[in-house]
């Protein structure tokens, strides 16, 4: 479904990913873990399509489309969906009007009806139950005064809305409380199937518990430097992350 | 460079001037005699040069004659979905015939009154009043008597008409009595294309308790050129509600002068300029707190493109005996290209010590990080773009409060944008 070689990017001049390669299958399930830094957002910034990142080097293909020809609300139509580290507060547009319109843009690219307000509103109160997300927090701007933990619940609802094929998570456990975290994680497990994919950016292991990974990958200075299964979630949750800097560190010395 | 004298100006109007007002008008003269047009380094219009201006697109400055006008042109010239009052001016001068007003409301050609014009707005203020209160042809004095609730706003459709490089000088004096509440909604249309221009006087005197909005709409002739005085004394616990809303014209000065001059009085100012081309438009707003117990509001929004430019200046003045006053100015310009400006100054002086008052501006691009994350969920960037600009513009478009004219802003400003919302 996903298939990223040899990524490169970087803001202003600086090389921030520096060679990434990932295949994702429609089904899986993929970890991105990595301390602070080490460029887990801009991955997903630089494939939800946002400008300021410059694509150096490398090819994205998305079902076998070029990913990176894309304007970010294309990729967006196409099924690729970004739950931001930091959703932005938008005042003044409220959020049931903008997520009408955001249902319907992504509707009509892809050839279906645009929904009337009646069947909108009972597609919102379908999945407003999935993330137990409050109505009244809806009826506000959007993300305006929402706690961190509101704006991530918000992201997961967007997400249910929207129905993507290609799901990246960033981070969207940091700021939830362990019961947020465990409607969160249902929330996605539940949006899961065989025909999509999702892509859980977090530095923390304590989220895998909840959204089981089939692959666990590293990102350390702009590169994948290390794969495997869940396991290794929990040895990087066991010993940190030192020693995985200090094996790339010395072999690229 | 040859520069406007105060012969060219003034003698031509004079011309076609009454000699009612006899003892107003000489004052008058004497201050614009003695002024002139601002020049060029007049502190006041330094960012707007309208003397140049004139100079260039006012062939000379005859005063417009009434036009011929149907009451089908007034239908067309009428916004969709209004439901209220009228009255017509035709260049400036009062159409009976085509205006159509509730008994409550007693109207009259301003001749033939005995109102004291330029009590409210002095001429000696500014050089605009002072051309107005000498040569206006022709004027108008509404009164809302005491205690008398007009519910439907009443529309001021002054229809400029003119041959090209005309002046028109309407004069408006707004009387509400106690506890009576009326809105008003002043809009010009111009018919003809082709430089016009409009020099408005509007003097409007709220009584103890009343309650007066006073909303503008700018969107005439790409080439009219305005300036436009309003100013208002505000009584004890009375309350006077301005929304300005600029779209279109050449160059557009707005000068709006609040005087609260009883306690407990509120005085509301609202302003949206959404510029083009090359409109340049000049809100000089000054809210004078002479007394302790009163309150203003200020909020001004600007959007521009292009090579627009926009002109903010909100004086705030809180005098020794205005304590516990609360004034609240703001601000906020979004540019949408490199080639558009925005100067803005917020000016207060405060002389009473214990008193709430804040002020701030800003002037950036639109939130690209907004951009993105709308762009992210599937919306096409024009309209996102749309829908960020017509959420800031809506802060100010909420104030309006007669729904018929909030929908008809509403659709205008957001066909601007280019935004369905
Ligand atoms: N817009 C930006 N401008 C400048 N530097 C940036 C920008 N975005 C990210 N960076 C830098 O790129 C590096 C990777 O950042 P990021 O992708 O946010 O890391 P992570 O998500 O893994 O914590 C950091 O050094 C960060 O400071
Ligand atoms: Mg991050």
């Amino acid at each position: 479904m996903l298939s990223i070689k040899n990524l490169h990017a970087s803001v202003e001049g600086t090389p921030i990913l520096r060679g990434i390669n990932l295949e994702v299958k429609a089904g899986e399930v993929h970890a991105i873990m990595g301390p602070n830094g080490s460029g887990k957002s801009t991955l997903a910034s630089v494939l939800a399509g946002r400008e300021e990142y410059e694509v150096t080097e490398g090819e994205v293909t998305f079902q076998n489309k070029d990913l990176l020809e894309l304007a970010p609300e294309d990729r967006a139509r196409e099924g690729v969906f970004l739950a931001f580290q930091y959703p932005v507060e938008i005042p003044g547009v409220s959020s049931t009007n903008f997520l009408r319109t955001a249902v319907n843009q992504v509707r009509e690219y892809r050839g279906l009806e645009a929904l009337d307000a009646v069947k909108f509103l009972s597609l919102m109160k379908e999945k407003m139950k999935l993330v137990e997300i409050d109505q009244k927090l809806l009826s506000r701007a959007l993300n305006e005064g929402f706690s961190g933990g509101e704006k991530k619940r918000n992201e997961i609802f967007q997400m249910a809305m929207l129905e993507p094929t290609l799901s990246i998570l960033d981070e969207t456990d940091s700021g939830l409380d362990i019961d947020a975290l465990r409607i969160v994680s249902n929330g996605v497990n539940q949006l899961k199937s065989d025909k999509n994919a999702t892509i859980v950016v977090t530095h923390y292991q304590r989220l895998l518990d909840y959204i089981v990974p089939d692959y666990v990958h590293v990102l350390y200075k702009g590169r994948i430097v290390k794969s495997g299964t869940k396991e290794l979630a929990l040895e990087l949750e066991e010993k940190g992350y030192d020693w995985i800097k200090e094996e790339v560190d010395s072999a690229t010395v | 460079m040859s520069t406007l004298t105060t012969q060219d100006t003034l003698s031509p109007l004079l011309e076609t001037a009454p000699s009612n007002f006899a003892t107003a008008r000489s004052a008058a003269k004497a201050i614009f005699l003695q002024e002139g047009l601002p020049a060029v380094k007049a502190e006041e219009y330094k960012y707007t040069q309208i003397a140049r201006k004139l100079e260039k697109e006012i062939s000379s400055f005859q005063q417009a004659q009434p036009a011929d006008i149907t009451s089908e042109l007034i239908q067309k010239s009428i916004f969709e979905g209004f439901e209220g009052h009228l009255i017509v001016l035709n260049n400036g001068k009062w159409d009976a015939t085509l205006s159509s007003l509730p008994e409550e409301i007693s109207i009259s050609e301003l001749e033939d009154s005995s109102i004291p014009v330029g009590t409210i707005a002095k001429p000696e203020k500014d050089p605009f009043v002072a051309l107005n209160q000498s040569s206006f042809a022709s004027g108008l004095a509404i009164s809302v008597p005491k205690k008398t609730q007009i519910e439907q706003p009443i529309l001021i459709l002054s229809v400029n008409q003119t041959n090209g490089g005309q002046v028109v000088q309407p004069r408006i004096w707004i009387e509400a009595g106690d506890f009576a509440e009326v809105t008003f909604i002043d809009q010009a249309v111009q018919p003809l294309d082709g430089a016009l221009f409009s020099n408005q006087v509007v003097e409007i005197k709220g009584g103890h308790n009343s309650k007066v909005h006073y909303y503008k709409i700018q969107n005439e002739g790409k080439e009219s050129i305005e300036v436009s005085n309003i100013e208002t004394d505000i009584q004890k616990d009375a309350q006077f509600t301005a929304v300005t809303i600029s779209l279109s014209g050449d160059m557009v000065r707005n000068n709006l002068n609040l005087n609260l001059l009883g306690s407990n009085s509120e005085g509301n100012m609202y302003g949206l300029y959404l510029l083009n081309g090359k409109t340049h438009v000049d809100n000089h707003t000054n809210v004078d707190h002479t007394i302790p117990h009163a309150e203003s509001n200020e909020l001004y929004k600007g959007i521009l493109a292009d090579s627009s430019r926009g002109v903010f200046n909100g004086k705030i003045f809180v005098r020794q005996d205005a304590q516990k006053t609360n004034a609240f100015q703001q601000n906020n310009n979004i540019l949408l290209s490199e080639d558009a400006t925005v100067n803005t100054k917020p000016q207060l002086e405060i002389w009473a010590d214990d008193v709430k008052c804040s002020h701030g501006c800003t002037t950036g691009q639109l939130d690209e990080e907004a951009l993105f994350y709308l762009q992210a969920r599937g919306i096409d960037k024009l309209q996102a773009k749309g829908l960020l600009l017509y959420a800031f513009a809506g802060e100010v478009l909420d104030h309006i409060e007669d729904e018929n004219f909030k929908n008809y802003c509403t659709g205008l400003v957001q066909q601007r944008l280019g935004s369905k919302f």
